[in-house]
């Protein structure tokens, strides 16, 4: 393919890229696992057209020859049979050449794009198994990378590099080869000049690689100004502050035009100067061919055949061939260091430790039997019950009904920095339980556990009655429904939207879960109602209508156990009011989670859990947190500040 | 486009066009050498002296180095003018950002504003590099090529009246066919990368559904497909090189015998060996450069998506101007509203506000309720002219504001954006954005009154602590504070605060407010919040619905007459005994 597409603008942070042999020949040895058949063949293919299209100038000397022999008798009749012997031997080299020529490049250019689609969809594939806390960790600028930068380094390897390299490699050894065998002499004056190359290669080459990282580095910090700029550009304009958010700029851009300059400098005057090193050493070829041929020097070399005229025009023909591929060889030098570091994240990410899941209990599709005991049944029934099978072979059900339990429960994200202690929760079926505190206090903390986002470090979180580390984590997940306070909505239609919480969900259905969202009335305003298109995370909705839509979304999968962590922030109180009744009809006999900083959204639950600094301070309904007079009491008069 | 691009070359133009002369004498040698190599072939199959052939070598070697010191110059004046028109396009599109109104800036989401200054500059930098490398060359060396084929081989050289016709023709065929390809699949590829930063981003939904199997089959798919188009598009390029080859072995072929056939008949007086010879570097030499043109034209045509999203953001005009005789003065801080009606764009349908009068003297402060959608931060972002009106005017300080300078008016009124940001630097350098002479004494005062110093002093380094990208180590309610305090820093005139206390707790709201009152009393405060009390005791309320002012008056007025007032204050105050 002509262009780096974006090959040119890696993320890079801190000391990347660093050459990563080992990942490099990872990568290479997935392009043979992922076509064991077609990789070998095409390799082969690369091999045999290389080979053939460096003998033909062996037989370019013999008809040269022969015309030697017989021009000055300008007997065309006499030499015509012998000529035309080798220029068929020839043509037929050529169609073999050709053949296998069109034949490896097609297969290229299907292997490349197959390759970097199977590596992409195994790096999508392992990410999705990847634990919360990987994406808790990394910056999702840094994710994006592996796919955009890193896997288009791996791109310009396969179907740049790795043929060029065979090719050419191939190229050198056989034209060394044949030079061998018409000289020793001129081969050994020769290679004196590739030392050279080699020399300049690594000087100069080396040189570009250093800048171009630096030119990564450049590009790096220039796009997080630009971002942060973009990000608060109505803040600089109110401020007035466009000349020196310029002059920053300058700054950078600068810079990055000095590294980037520098980069392509060295890598720009390394053609020529390999190249000219090839004219040079031509010219000392000739000199030195001229010289033996007028001293008469006996030539050494492995066809025993003393030198001539015939044997020092194909020769100086090769020696152009062999010194233009290492040219070509030199040109991939940055290719290959940016390719190695790029397959280094990449297997950095895929070789990152997968979430676990040891759970057995799976949630099944139950019918109640007139004598209440429970049968698993593939339909849809709309009772579900967890299904247990235990170490001694037998199988039990338990009613999904959505009763939680913490006990004692401590947690650390960074070991050393405990989060939680001693966290004793209890919502029974159809409970409202509510989460008050500061920021950091652990109320989403809390919620990351129930669903197994994170695990506990010590306690028991039992759902049913059954130790949540038992139950699977996907159908832990299915039974419990998250709003979280930054909504997140996928590209599609706003019924697309909605239907993500269960797929199977007829549109009646979706529409239904929009209106107990109280999200039904600002849809059905929209340009094309339930079918508008939604891009780039809903930009052109609201926050406040992005949060209804997430509501809509948990409400269509009906699950027994809500968690919303402040799920209503942006929403103004009038409205909230109206989603807050329209919750309360969905959450009939069901248990809700709710963190909320607004207190009046959790005034009503049934009981409030005041944390401070990981414990829970304070718990009881709202009359009777506010009758002790504690931090509650201090927060609802606005003695103190929730953040 | 080009043309809009080529005006941020500027000083790199000479750099460009020397590139492009030196570039002549490269490829002036390098089609001089093999004429020369070709002679000393000859002569020393004619038995000369070696002084002779010395000299000869001599003279190619001095060739070589003139080569190699065109093509190294060469190579660094092209750097130097790719890069260089690489720092101005980005620095051109900054700038012009800069000068973006809000119209503007509404216009363009900034990821695509950051794509248009890094991988799309980068993708023209290179194509430009392409082209100023090969602009010359190519033709050049086509032109010389030929010529000196016809020279030299005479007859021999007819050959390429076959070739060459062929090559064009096929290499035109692979780039009309591989072109709409491409840019149709590289869009489909944005998409792609698009839809992992949604999946990334929304992570906690995947896991939270389980719907990680759901997402690898959404994701297989689109891969799929753009697997599928990528392959046949490449495929069609991947003609290129059998179609070189196809061409270069028929040139072979034919110069060995028909080239072998005119010397022996002609024993060598029409042509001779060494010519033989050239003819084959020669016609290498012609394909290349054809093929160096189909790539490069190729190139082009695939980065000119680029180049038109470059040239969007540079022939973006401004839509707001100075007037030519701009007032450089604010008299007051009084405001009026006389018939005011906008909306976003002239295409919408609805008018964001309708039929707005309004009069604020300067001091008082203006409190704005209404919920999601009225048109509250609309109202007010007209008054320091961050839009223009569509009828009626703003006046301030009795004076139109569209006659003000920018930056006075501006200056003159402060206002705190409802998205607020902090920048990357200590809290110090991002107060002085409010006055960038300020003394440590002001940002003090200012922070005291915005509630902010207290917590600021608890910081291990005080004002000199750093500020994250996007001011994530602060909570929502001290970035608040500091933006208020930010704000408060040039001594406005009208001061505009836009939901800007709603992570503040109530305490902490009121100490703001009464700060506001005893310690800039004759600046003009306009509050918009959610909270009633935030508002309950300005000397005007505005209660905004649908972009009309549906009532106004102060709290006590408004607790009798407005319905949607009082509706909003029990919500506030439901079960609540004392909501101070």
């Amino acid at each position: 393919m002509p262009r780096t597409r974006s090959g040119q603008t890696v993320n890079l942070k801190g000391g990347r890229p660093q050459a990563d042999m080992s990942a490099l020949g990872r990568a290479l040895r997935r392009l043979f696992a992922y076509y064991p058949r077609l990789a070998p063949l095409t390799m082969g293919c690369i091999l045999f057209s290389a080979v053939i299209s460096s003998i033909p100038s062996l037989f370019i000397q013999n008809v040269i020859a022969i015309i030697e022999r017989w021009y000055s008798t300008g007997d065309w009749a006499s030499a015509r049979p012998e000529i035309l012997h080798y220029v068929i031997i020839l043509a037929v080299l050529y169609v073999l050449a050709l053949l296998s020529t069109t034949l490896y490049t097609q297969l290229m250019a299907i292997m490349t794009q197959g390759y970097l689609n199977k590596l992409r969809q195994e790096l999508f594939n392992e990410m999705q198994t990847l634990p919360i806390r990987f994406f808790d960790t990394h910056q999702h600028g840094d994710v994006m990378s592996y796919y955009t930068n890193d896997i288009d380094t791996l791109r310009m390897l396969i179907s740049q590099s790795l043929p060029t390299f065979i090719q050419s490699g191939a190229i050198v050894l056989v034209v060394l080869g044949i030079m061998l065998y018409f000289s020793v002499w001129m081969t050994l004056v020769l290679l004196l000049g590739v030392v050279a190359m080699f020399y300049v290669t690594k000087t100069v080459g080396g040189g570009s690689a250093r800048y171009f990282v630096k030119q990564q580095q450049s590009l790096a910090e220039t796009e997080g100004f630009v971002q942060e700029m973009m990000n608060g550009q109505k803040v600089v304009k109110v401020f007035n502050h466009e000349s020196e958010s310029i002059a920053a700029f300058d700054r950078l851009n600068d810079a990055l035009r000095d590294n980037s300059y520098r980069a392509n400098a060295y890598a720009n005057i390394l053609g020529p100067i390999i190249n000219n090193i090839g004219n040079i050493l031509y010219v000392v070829l000739a000199i030195a061919g001229g010289v033996f041929l007028l001293t008469g020097v006996p030539n050494v070399s492995l066809s025993g055949s003393a030198f001539s005229i015939s044997i020092l025009v194909p020769f100086m023909n090769m020696a152009k061939q062999f010194t233009g591929n290492v040219n070509t060889l030199s040109q991939q030098i940055n290719q290959i260091v940016m390719a190695s570091a790029g397959a280094g994240r990449v297997f950095k990410l895929m070789d990152e430790q997968p979430e676990t899941d040891e759970g057995y209990v799976t949630l099944v599709n139950v019918v109640e039997n007139p004598d209440g005991s429970l049968t698993e049944t593939a339909e849809r029934t709309g009772k579900w019950a967890w299904r247990h099978p235990h170490g001694d072979g037998t199988l039990t059900y338990t009613l999904l009904k959505g009763d939680v339990r913490l006990t004692e429960v401590d947690f650390a994200y960074e070991e050393g920095k405990p989060v939680l202690h001693d966290v004793s929760v209890f919502a029974e079926p159809g409970q409202k339980v509510a989460f008050v505190g500061a920021t950091g206090a652990g109320k989403t903390t809390i919620t990351n556990l129930i669903n197994r986002f994170y695990d506990i470090a010590d306690g028991k979180i039992r759902y049913d009655g059954i130790n949540i580390n038992k139950i699977k984590k996907a159908d832990l997940r299915r039974s419990l429904g998250i709003v979280l306070q930054e909504t997140n909505l996928f590209t599609g239609s706003v019924m697309d939207n909605i239907r993500y919480g269960r797929l199977d969900a007829t549109d009646a259905e979706c529409v239904e879960a929009a209106r107990l969202a109280g999200a039904d009335d600002f849809i059905s305003r929209l340009p094309e109602g339930y079918s508008t298109e939604l891009t780039n995370n809903g930009a052109n909705l609201s926050q406040g209508q992005r949060q209804l839509l997430a509501i809509a979304r948990a409400a269509v999968a009906d699950p027994p156990v809500m968690i919303l962590d402040e799920a209503t922030s942006s929403i103004d109180t009038r409205t909230e009011a109206i989603v807050q009744r329209g919750m309360d009809k969905l959450m009939e006999g069901r248990t809700v989670f709710v963190i909320a900083h607004r207190l009046s959204t959790v005034m009503d639950a049934d009981v409030i859990m005041v944390l401070d600094h990981g414990r829970i301070i304070e718990r009881g309904s709202h009359e009777k947190l506010l009758a002790e007079k504690g931090t509650y009491y201090q927060l609802y008069t606005g003695a103190f500040e929730l953040e | 486009m080009i043309k809009t691009l080529a005006k941020s070359l500027r000083e790199y133009r000479k750099p460009a066009l020397l590139t492009l002369v030196i570039i002549m004498g490269e490829v002036f040698f390098e089609v001089l050498i093999p004429f020369f190599t070709a002679d000393m072939i000859n002569m020393i199959k004619d038995g000369a002296a070696l002084s002779e052939v010395l000299l000869l070598g001599g003279k190619l070697a001095v060739m070589a180095v003139l080569s190699l010191l065109c093509g190294a110059f060469a190579g660094r004046t092209c750097a130097q003018a790719s890069t260089g028109f690489a720092r101005n396009l980005r620095r051109d599109m900054f700038t012009r950002v800069q000068a973006f109104s809000f119209e503007n800036i509404d216009k363009f989401s900034s990821a695509s504003l950051v794509t248009r200054m890094t991988t799309d500059v980068s993708n023209v930098q290179f194509a430009f590099m392409m082209l100023i490398r090969t602009a010359v060359r190519a033709p050049l060396m086509f032109i010389f090529a030929i010529t000196m084929a016809f020279i030299m081989g005479g007859r021999l050289a007819m050959t390429f009246v076959v070739v060459v016709p062929v090559l064009i023709f096929g290499l035109l065929m692979i780039a009309r066919k591989a072109l709409p390809a491409f840019r149709s699949v590289f869009r489909k590829y944005d998409k792609l990368n698009e839809s992992i930063e949604e999946n990334v981003r929304a992570m906690r939904v995947v896991k939270g559904f389980a719907r990680e199997d759901y997402e690898k089959r959404k994701f297989a798919a689109a891969a799929d497909g753009i697997c599928a188009d990528f392959t046949r598009a490449e495929r069609i390029v991947a003609l290129n090189m059998p179609l070189m080859q196809l061409c270069m072995y028929f040139n072979m072929v034919f110069i060995l015998t028909v080239g072998a056939r005119l010397i022996v008949s002609s024993a060598g007086t029409l042509i001779d060996v060494g010519q033989i010879s050239a003819m084959l570097t020669y016609g290498v030499q012609v394909l290349m450069s054809l093929m160096m043109l189909s790539m490069i034209y190729v190139m082009l045509t695939i980065s000119a998506e680029s180049a038109k999203r470059i040239s969007e953001v540079l022939v973006e005009e401004p839509t707001l101007t100075d007037p030519a005789e701009p007032v450089a003065q604010v008299a007051d801080g009084s405001i009026d509203f006389e018939n005011v009606s906008f909306k976003y764009s002239e295409h919408a349908k609805n008018y964001a506000l309708s039929d707005i009068s309004l009069h604020i003297d300067s001091g008082m402060t203006v409190g704005i309720l209404g919920g999601t959608g009225s048109s509250k931060t609309t109202l007010v972002q007209l008054i320091p002219r961050l839009y223009d009106v569509t009828e009626g005017a703003v006046k301030v300080g009795g004076v139109d504001v569209r006659a003000y300078d920018t930056d006075t008016l501006r200056n003159a009124v402060s206002m705190v954006l409802q998205k607020n940001e902090l920048f990357s630097g200590t809290i110090r350098d991002n107060l002085r954005w409010g006055n960038e002479n300020a003394t440590d004494a002001e940002l003090v005062e200012a922070c005291k009154l915005a509630q902010a110093d207290s917590f600021v002093q608890s910081f291990p380094d005080g004002y000199d602590t750093r500020i994250e990208q996007g001011g994530t180590n602060v909570s929502g309610g001290q970035k608040q504070r500091l933006c208020i305090a930010r704000a408060l820093l040039k001594k406005p005139k009208i001061l505009i605060l836009d939901d800007s206390t709603s992570a503040v707790d109530t305490r902490t709201d009121a100490l703001i407010r009464a700060g506001f009152k005893s310690f800039i009393p004759e600046t003009t405060k306009i509050i918009i919040a959610q909270r009633v009390a935030s508002v309950e005791d300005a000397d005007l309320i505005l209660v905004l619905d649908n972009g009309r002012i549906a009532d106004r008056g102060t709290h006590a007025e408004l607790m009798q007459t407005s319905e949607i007032y009082r509706e909003i204050y029990q919500q506030q105050t439901k079960g609540g005994e004392d909501n101070a």
